[in-house]
């Protein structure tokens, strides 16, 4: 449970995750029957009439932003 | 009524994070002269937005959500911003950083969530429409619970520029009002394509094949609670006696509809979130390092309800545990869209309570997260089809609103309008 909470990179302590890892074990048990699901071939084709495109970023939010920079601590 | 009064009001049931100084119409239009609150993460430009975390402190908005924008140009009086679950992950507005808010039929109850905030603050009066947004049931469970009028719109429908992203395949903000016809009103305002939203549909994009017929179709499910189940029977007999025909569906997958919505949803979460680092917004905290400063920041500034769905979704998503569970879920999700549409070329509508239970008691199902979820049961199907759903009130268990939920195809909004007002005889 530290190592996931590592990769989401958020501080968890020892005790949150004993605690989580009791509630994972009950709802990856619910979520689980998706398992069950057969692929089902004819539904590969549909294809949603919503496509995703990019655009530009908008104006810079305030915060520790400095001129055209972020500010973050030094890395080397 | 006037800020001041709301402020009052307010005080025992808590819907409200900011009731604005100022309340004034920006434009003049249909909504000239009516209030409406707007829930805390939809962006107000020069105001705070929090979504319910501490991770968002201070964050003022830079300019506004698109929906802010035409109720402005509408002429609305946008009031102030209300409580919600942290990034609308809850049922119950519980898990909101600034308090709880509580139900105004009884304020030791639950609003719903998570636009609790929203619900509360129009069934109590304190101003005539809201916005809230729907990821699971948001804002149709609320709506329920509080005994008003709710609206998930199509997915696509209403742009989402502007709304602080929980889960962005399932995310779409809809209107709250007492009656069928005022969120009617408000969703044809705050409805339309938008280059700010890709994602966002025209009116040709879902082409009505359908005729409305006054066809109900109620697919199988369960209630343990026998005042929702007995409400339910008496909402089929009102729709039968409007001259509705009302028959039985078999869905084959709905029932896995829970499963799914549990599983995507926290993938996507985890991966919205993934831009709050304490550089960019609000609150920050320090740690020894670069890379130390988002373990900190991120662990506490996220409350706990948000810290386990990014880590349930980081779960779903690591490579090992993809395939089965956040792969099998999208093939499951086209299975029940398609059912679901094909359900809709034979009735026009279907219906089930919104909730399996009235509201509960504030604290009662925050230690099970489990049995929350399971609260979600009969609205998470819309938001993994796309399909618009509305709630509508169908009476009283004691003195706690319950609420019935129609669903319609892709697009038909119209048919959810014309059999609520039956429903709610707003026709005469």
């Amino acid at each position: 449970m530290l190592d996931l909470a590592k990769l989401a990179r958020i501080k968890i302590s020892d005790e949150e995750a004993e605690n989580l890892s009791h509630e994972f074990e009950s709802i990856l048990k619910y979520v689980g029957e998706v398992s069950k699901f057969k692929k089902v071939n004819k539904l590969d084709k549909e294809k949603s009439p919503i496509r995703n495109v990019m655009r530009e970023d908008g104006e810079a939010h305030k915060g520790r932003v400095g001129g055209e920079y972020i500010k973050v601590k030094k890395i080397l | 009524m006037t800020p001041e009064e709301i402020r009052e009001k307010d005080r025992e049931i808590h819907a409200f994070v900011e009731v604005f100084g100022e309340a004034r119409s920006f434009g003049d239009g249909t909504l000239s002269g009516k209030t409406i609150a707007i829930k805390d993460n939809l962006l107000f430009e020069g105001h705070l937005a929090s979504a319910g975390s501490k991770i968002l402190e201070g964050f003022v908005a830079p300019y506004d959500a698109t929906v802010v924008k035409k109720l402005k140009e509408a002429g609305a009086i946008i009031v102030g911003r209300t409580n919600m679950d942290e990034f609308a992950m809850g049922s119950s507005t519980e898990s909101s950083s600034y308090g709880v808010t509580r139900n105004p039929h009884d304020p030791e109850r639950v609003p719903g969530g998570s636009s609790g905030g929203s619900a509360a603050a129009v069934a109590a009066g304190m101003v005539d429409t809201a916005l809230g947004s729907d990821t699971g049931g948001s804002v149709r469970q609320p709506a329920a619970f509080c005994g008003v009028v709710g609206l998930k719109p199509t997915y696509g429908r209403v742009s989402r520029n502007g709304l602080i992203a929980m889960a962005s395949s399932f995310d779409q903000i809809g209107p709250i009002a007492k009656s069928v016809k005022d969120v009617e009103t408000l969703y044809h305002i705050i409805a339309g394509q938008d280059p700010l939203d890709s994602t966002t549909i025209s009116d040709k994009t879902y082409p009505a094949s359908k005729k409305f017929s006054k066809t109900i179709g109620v697919p199988e499910f369960s209630l343990q609670n026998e005042e929702v189940k007995n409400n339910f029977e008496e909402a089929v007999k009102k729709f039968k006696s409007l001259g509705y025909e009302v028959r039985e569906v078999n869905l084959e997958n709905l029932k896995h509809a829970l499963a799914v919505y549990y599983i995507i949803m926290p993938a996507e979460a985890s991966s919205n979130l993934a831009r709050f680092d304490g550089i960019r917004y609000g609150f920050h905290k320090e740690g020894k390092d670069s890379i130390d400063d988002y373990f900190e920041t991120r662990g506490a500034g996220f409350g706990q309800e948000v810290r386990r769905r990014i880590i349930l979704g980081t779960y779903v998503l690591s490579s090992g545990y993809y395939d089965e569970y956040y792969g099998k879920a999208v093939e499951a999700r086209k299975l029940i869209t398609r059912e679901l549409r094909d359900l809709f070329q034979e009735v026009d509508l279907m219906l089930t309570p919104t909730t399996p239970s009235p509201a509960w008691k504030i604290g009662e199902k925050k230690s099970d997260p489990l049995e929350m979820y399971l609260e979600d049961i009969f609205t998470v199907h819309a938001n993994i089809s796309g399909c618009p759903a509305i709630s509508l009130p169908s009476g009283f268990s004691g003195k706690l609103p319950l609420g019935i939920e129609l669903t319609a195809d892709l697009g038909r909004e119209d048919n959810l309008f014309a059999a609520g007002k039956d429903f709610l005889n707003e026709n005469g």
